[in-house]
């Protein structure tokens, strides 16, 4: 057997839900082939080859595969694939964008989010906001699967020694092109993969009351996240939103901050190591999943925290 | 410009779903049934772009048994022109609805179709970029802002890292995320209006599409549950307890 997996990155380095990734296709069995696809990648390339696990990494640098574009990605990773049992991506934003059109180009079902690989052919994966988990088959003849970074260990990301390779073939579907970007710069680990997450809620009231979360966030080298309530009411930006249909995340900590723990919020927290609520309302779900609850109103209790740590 | 919308009949957001006693699926009897949140939004922003004057026409399909009608019906409420009901009770899978809605995109040849970002039932977040797939057209996935210039889309997307704007060539696939706009509420004469616009129906067989469902659901079970725990009275304890007990700080 061998298994595609498609790097996530941002050409200058390799993000870590590659490596998450990695283990489930270990766990399939098989050789194991990274791809790199972008334009100036040779750095994110290099990262890849050190990766444990990995066989081969392929090269994919053309400006046609700047930021990620789904349909360009999606034809070089359907060509590829005819060499392939498995290709499988992180449960990424790009993860989810290019996959689905890889599957239906070859003409098969796709897995999305698995959370646990029992065969090689059959797997877990939440439904329903999570409040269900299903075990599946699939009898495809090529697997395409995306996989939840947090479900999976990462491997090591040294030690490995994979063969480089280059390819030249060039996939330009033609209807689409990159306009612009307004990426969040923050020196904050990254919200997936940070060991600490504190998040706020609706609670919070307005956008100038983070900077109580930020200054706790601050002291305990964490993350910032948000409640849907949050992001749509314009306090933060929507790539801060934990969830059903936000980010995953399964840090050692995580703090919610007068959030009232709605299913498609535990949908993204619940399987956290140890996590906090704070909260006036004492009869508010989120302590139901809370090791710790505090009953008090966040804007006495964030000032005392920061104080405290 | 014509727009095809297609919409899902899905367990309602606030339904806490369980397993059934055997294992075999969800129990969905006498369960809350509601068109699935990101179709309510895809459904908005095509009646927005037919406000605006930029769209003239917009076709609602949603694929399932009969009862999918209510959520077609809803639709036409909202301001959906028409309606199309490819009708199985096969439950077809994201590749199944994806090949039934090229069809019907070869039958109508919309401008622009409209898809939600996921299914809140199956969370697959697939549909819309198996379909772009088919169709060989581009896809922007995850809307948040979408803008119409002539033959061209510009589309906002929210990406890991924040925002992304690309720009497509018509026709195009566009899945919603939540901030793209808020939908509204059907009102009542609407509701009486839409009972008389019109709604064909076609099955898969008419459309010469074959369903397999090659993935097979082997059981479903409960997530590991999460036991509460303790009630903490102050913030020095909670930073004690965090330090000395969970050692996480
Ligand atoms: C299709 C769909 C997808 C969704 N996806 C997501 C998702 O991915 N992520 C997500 O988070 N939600 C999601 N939601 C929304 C979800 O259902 C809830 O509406 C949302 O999580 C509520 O956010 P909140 O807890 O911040 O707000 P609320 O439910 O309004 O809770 C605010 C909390 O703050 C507390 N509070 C207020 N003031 C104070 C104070 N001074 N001190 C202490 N506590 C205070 C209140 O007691 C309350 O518990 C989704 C919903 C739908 C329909
Ligand atoms: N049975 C269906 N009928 C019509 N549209 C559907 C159906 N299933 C999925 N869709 C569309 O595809 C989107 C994404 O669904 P999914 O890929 O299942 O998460 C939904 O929001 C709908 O717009």
């Amino acid at each position: 057997m061998s298994i595609l997996v498609i790097a996530e990155h941002d050409n200058a380095s390799l993000k870590g839900a590659t490596l998450n990734t990695v283990t489930a296709a270990l766990a399939m069995g098989g050789d194991i082939h990274l791809l790199v696809a972008g334009s100036d990648c040779a750095a994110a390339g290099a990262e890849a080859a050190a990766a444990h696990g990995v066989a081969k990494v392929l090269i994919a640098d053309n400006a046609v595969y700047a930021h990620q574009l789904a349909e360009n990605i999606a034809g070089l990773v359907t060509e590829l694939a005819a060499d392939y049992d498995a290709v499988l991506a992180p449960a990424t934003g790009n993860g989810k964008n290019i996959l689905p059109r890889v599957a239906a180009s070859l003409d098969v079902q796709m897995l999305s989010e698995i959370i646990s690989v029992e065969s090689a052919d059959t797997f877990k994966r939440p439904i329903y906001a999570g409040n269900v988990i299903a075990t599946v088959q699939s009898t495809d003849a090529k697997k395409v699967i995306t996989v939840r970074a947090t479900a999976f260990d990462a491997v090591s990301a040294s030690g490995g020694n994979a063969d480089v390779v280059s390819l030249d073939q060039v996939t330009d579907a033609g209807v689409s092109s990159f306009v612009s970007e307004e990426l969040a710069v923050s020196d904050r680990p990254e919200l997936t993969a940070a060991n600490i997450v504190v998040s706020g809620g609706r609670g919070m009231q307005n956008g100038d009351n983070f900077k109580l979360i930020e200054a706790v966030a601050d002291k305990l080298n964490a993350a910032m996240g948000a409640s849907r309530a949050a992001v749509d009411a314009g306090f933060v930006p929507n790539d801060m939103q934990v969830g059903q249909t936000g980010k995953i995340v399964a840090p050692d900590l995580y703090v919610a901050v007068g959030i009232s723990g709605a299913i498609q919020h535990l949908a993204g927290m619940k399987d956290s190591k140890v996590i906090v609520a704070i909260n006036k309302d004492e009869d508010a779900p989120i302590f139901s999943v809370a090791d710790y609850g505090l009953v008090a109103d966040l804007f006495v209790a964030l000032p005392e925290l920061d104080a405290a740590l | 410009m014509k727009v095809l919308v297609a919409i899902k009949r899905v367990v309602d957001y606030n339904v806490k779903v369980r397993p059934k006693a055997d294992g075999s699926d969800v129990e969905l009897n006498n369960v809350k049934m509601s068109l699935n949140p990101f179709c309510e939004i895809a459904v908005e922003e095509a009646v927005r772009l037919k406000e605006a004057g930029t769209a003239s026409e917009i076709i609602a399909v949603s694929i399932g048994p009969k009862v999918v009608q209510e959520q077609l019906r809803t639709a036409l409420a909202l301001g959906a022109d028409r309606a199309i009901m490819v009708e199985t009770d096969s439950e077809p899978q994201p590749l199944g609805v994806a090949k039934l809605l090229k069809a019907i995109v070869d039958k109508e040849s919309p401008d622009l179709i409209i898809l939600g970002k996921q299914s809140i039932d199956g969370d697959n977040n697939q549909t819309g970029q198996m379909l772009a797939a088919l169709a060989g057209i581009g896809q922007g996935t995850f809307a948040s802002n979408i803008e119409v210039a002539d033959s061209t889309l510009n589309v906002t997307r929210e990406v890991d890292g924040g925002l992304q704007t690309v720009t497509l060539t018509l026709p195009a696939v566009v899945t919603t995320d939540l901030r793209l706009n808020e939908p509204r509420y059907a009102s009542l004469p609407n509701i009486m209006k839409a009972k008389k616009k019109p709604l064909d129906i076609f099955t898969p067989d008419d459309l010469a599409v074959n369903l397999t469902n090659t993935v097979s659901m082997i059981k479903v079970e409960p997530p590991a549950e999460r036991q509460a725990g303790i009630k903490v009275a102050s913030v020095d304890e909670l930073v004690e307890k965090l330090k000395n007990e969970a050692k996480v700080i």
